[in-house]
């Protein structure tokens, strides 16, 4: 292996660092607000914390070929909360998170140009429009664009270490502890407001594209965001919102690859085997081809589930030149796509391309999961903001949202550090019992050399959260007896994380990787018994609850206790600002 | 999506003060040997085939595979990064190749 292998926690180095405004997570939603907080006030020290390397990591590592929130020409803000407000099917959601961000959203899609990001153009000079909100752009590079912009604007990148936990002092947050990923280090990052930007939670449920080997993480969202950013805000008693809006996205099947491109960019039909319109044929009363997201998920799954699969788009149609332009959209976006219906020997125009349901995941840029925020971006907790995928309430960000949501951020952040007396202090014993929680899997290692391993803990949580809590595999549905079968043996789990073990720094975070699942799996299964109805199917079925229940229209949150360790739910009232 | 390594080709990036494959690679999964000090991928069924290691590696010596549970032997996909655009070089399994080239920055 590259990395030493760090045995004892007392050998652990320590680096300490100072900060006035830091971000965690340099993804598109950390990129955004590190570049606005360094506008507002270009004395303050900015410092972005990345488990990665800022140039190519988080969602748009691979590229984008569409931004899927841009308000154009005859368009306004609040036509953009009714379309989302549609999406969910009619609530709940932060309508007005949603106007707030919708005030950046252009602002932001039109740097990113200046900055060097192609977007396509129609005849008239305009944005060439994918749908209703959607434009087409060529973003093979568009986050090393980011990234260059963010050191022009000298933000501190530091790269390679993963947060761990937040440092807290009298219920505010003061910073945040990191593992370094290369090095081994232990980081303690103090700073005056924080940010956090990591991004949503993949990995908590077994993709069925896994079949044990090289294609475990051929799945939709970035399978390095596993939910760190809600375990931490947890953990210290951060209210979450909507968990249980799940997003669970129809995808090209056994490749799980973008379909929107597709059905949206090109106008090709879901068909099932008996080559049926699907939309058309079954789900008219739902809207149709224009039914929203959740309803286009689930559609081919109840396809299978009803003995009318396999599911389809239907491709055949396209004109040669279609076919080149779709390719040269994978390209930008999903590369390896064009890849696998070379290894298939498929040409589109003959044969159609099959579609499945993905794995469900937790991100906040989709659906409406994630820290509860306000308008500022500020969390229940002092000293924290929350920006992106991470942040809760507003569904339908998508990149262009997130990218306005870390400006929001950044705006809230510089005006808490403006105002603050003083920057509070960090307890050296809660600093050497997180340094000890870290290096456990590591001192296990040493001392027991044996025990279980991140991968196999991995595993068992994604195979009882398929099984239990409505995975792919269980047609999205399940029920409240499976829900509490999923927490005894989520609460088992979290009871062995002391059998961890890592061997090196790569399997020391692997092993917080699946903690801080864990933590997230847990609230997830809480939300989701919670929700005593089916409001969105697919996204959230309750197979015992088939009806949609207007009394639950509102927001189900949840906060940890840390004082008796219980997850407590309560209820938000859904707020309509919009007619 | 497993990349694979040519050892030939790949020198360690030894001009570089770290292998370009190491630093770039957003699951932290590439990796030198430290006894051949070749790039290699230390959990092949982590990789979400972003390609950041292959379009990255200044001696073309990384390809990224589809795994073979998921589609057949020997399809390639090729990026070569010029000044502002990419070229893509597919190759299906009966040999059919596609090229493609498009901008990826403004000027």
């Amino acid at each position: 292996m590259s990395e030493k292998r760090l045995l004892k926690p007392e050998a652990v180095q320590e680096v300490h660092l100072e900060t006035d405004i830091l971000i965690i997570g340099a993804g598109n939603a950390g990129c955004f607000a590190a570049i606005e907080a360094k506008r507002l006030n270009p004395n303050l020290k900015v410092t972005l914390l990345e488990k990665a390397h800022i140039d190519r990591s988080g969602c748009l590592a691979a590229g984008m070929d569409a931004l899927n929130t841009y308000i154009k020409k005859g368009k306004t803000r609040e036509d953009l909360v009714r379309w989302s407000r549609d999406q969910v099917g009619g609530g709940p959601l932060r309508e007005d998170l949603t106007l707030s961000m919708a005030e950046y959203l252009n602002r932001c899609i039109e740097e990113w140009e200046e900055w060097g990001l192609p977007i396509k153009k129609d005849e008239n000079g305009e944005y060439l429009a994918r749908g209703k909100w959607d434009i087409a752009i060529h973003g093979e590079s568009m986050k090393v664009i980011l990234a260059e912009k963010v050191r022009e604007y000298n933000c501190e990148v530091i790269n390679k270490v993963a947060a761990t936990s937040y440092l807290v002092d009298e219920g505010r947050v003061v910073g945040v502890t990191g593992l370094g990923v290369k090095d081994g280090k232990f980081y303690v990052v103090r700073a005056g407001a924080t940010i956090v930007a990591t991004g949503g939670a993949a990995g908590l449920y077994k993709p069925y594209t896994n079949d044990g080997n090289d294609c475990h993480h051929q799945i939709w969202y970035s399978p390095f965001n596993v939910g760190t950013g809600y375990a931490m805000g947890i953990r210290i008693g951060a209210e979450m919102t909507t968990f249980e809006m799940r997003w669970c996205a129809v995808r090209t099947k056994d490749f799980n690859g973008p379909i929107d491109t597709i059905s949206v960019g090109y106008n090709a039909a879901m068909i099932n085997g008996r080559g049926e319109k699907i939309l058309q044929t079954h789900y008219s009363h739902l809207g149709g081809e224009a039914a929203p997201r959740f309803i286009r998920a689930n559609a081919p799954m109840d396809e299978w589930l009803t003995g009318r699969g396999p599911t389809y788009v239907d491709t055949t149609g396209m004109t040669p030149e279609q076919v080149k332009d779709l390719k040269e959209d994978y390209l930008n976006e999903r590369p390896t796509f064009v890849q696998f219906l070379a290894a298939r020997g498929q040409d589109i125009t003959k044969e159609p391309i099959e579609v499945y349901g993905s794995d469900p995941y937790i991100v906040g840029g989709h659906t409406a999961s994630g820290y509860w925020i306000n308008n500022d971006r500020s969390t229940t907790v002092p000293g924290l903001f929350a920006c992106g995928d991470v942040a809760g309430g507003v569904p339908n960000k998508f990149v262009g949202g997130c990218a306005a949501e870390g400006v929001l951020s950044a705006i809230g952040a510089v005006q808490y550090v403006a105002g603050l007396t003083d920057r509070g202090h960090t307890d050296p014993e809660a600093v050497k019992s997180e340094k000890e929680r870290v290096y456990a899997p590591m001192a296990r290692m040493a001392e027991a050399g044996d025990g279980v391993t991140p991968g196999e803990m991995e595993e068992r949580l994604q195979r009882l959260m398929d099984e239990y809590a409505g995975g792919v595999h269980q047609f999205y549905r399940t029920d409240h007896h499976r829900l509490e079968y999923a927490l005894k043996h989520i609460k088992i789990l979290q009871e062995q994380v002391r059998y961890l073990i890592a061997e090196d720094v790569f399997n020391l975070l692997a092993a917080h990787e699946v903690i801080d699942r864990l933590t997230v799996a847990e609230v997830l299964v809480h939300h989701l018994l919670y929700r005593a109805e089916t409001r969105w199917p697919g996204w959230q079925t309750r197979a015992d609850f088939p009806e949609k229940d207007e009394k639950l229209n509102c927001f189900v949150n949840s906060r940890f206790n840390p004082e008796t360790g219980a997850i407590e739910m309560l209820t938000r009232p859904y707020e309509k600002v919009v007619d | 999506m497993p990349p694979r390594v040519d050892n030939v080709k790949c020198d360690g990036c030894r001009n570089e003060r770290e292998a370009l494959c190491e630093v770039i690679c957003p699951g932290n999964l590439m990796a030198l040997d430290t006894e051949t000090n070749k790039g290699y991928c230390r959990s092949l069924r982590d990789c979400w085939d972003c390609m950041s290691c292959t379009k990255i590696c200044p001696k073309g010596a990384i390809e990224t595979r589809i795994p073979y549970q998921l589609g057949y032997y020997p399809a390639k996909l090729v990026p070569f990064t010029g000044t502002g655009k990419m070229t893509w070089t597919a190759v299906d399994i009966n040999g059919k190749v596609e090229r493609f080239t498009f901008r990826t920055r403004n000027k």
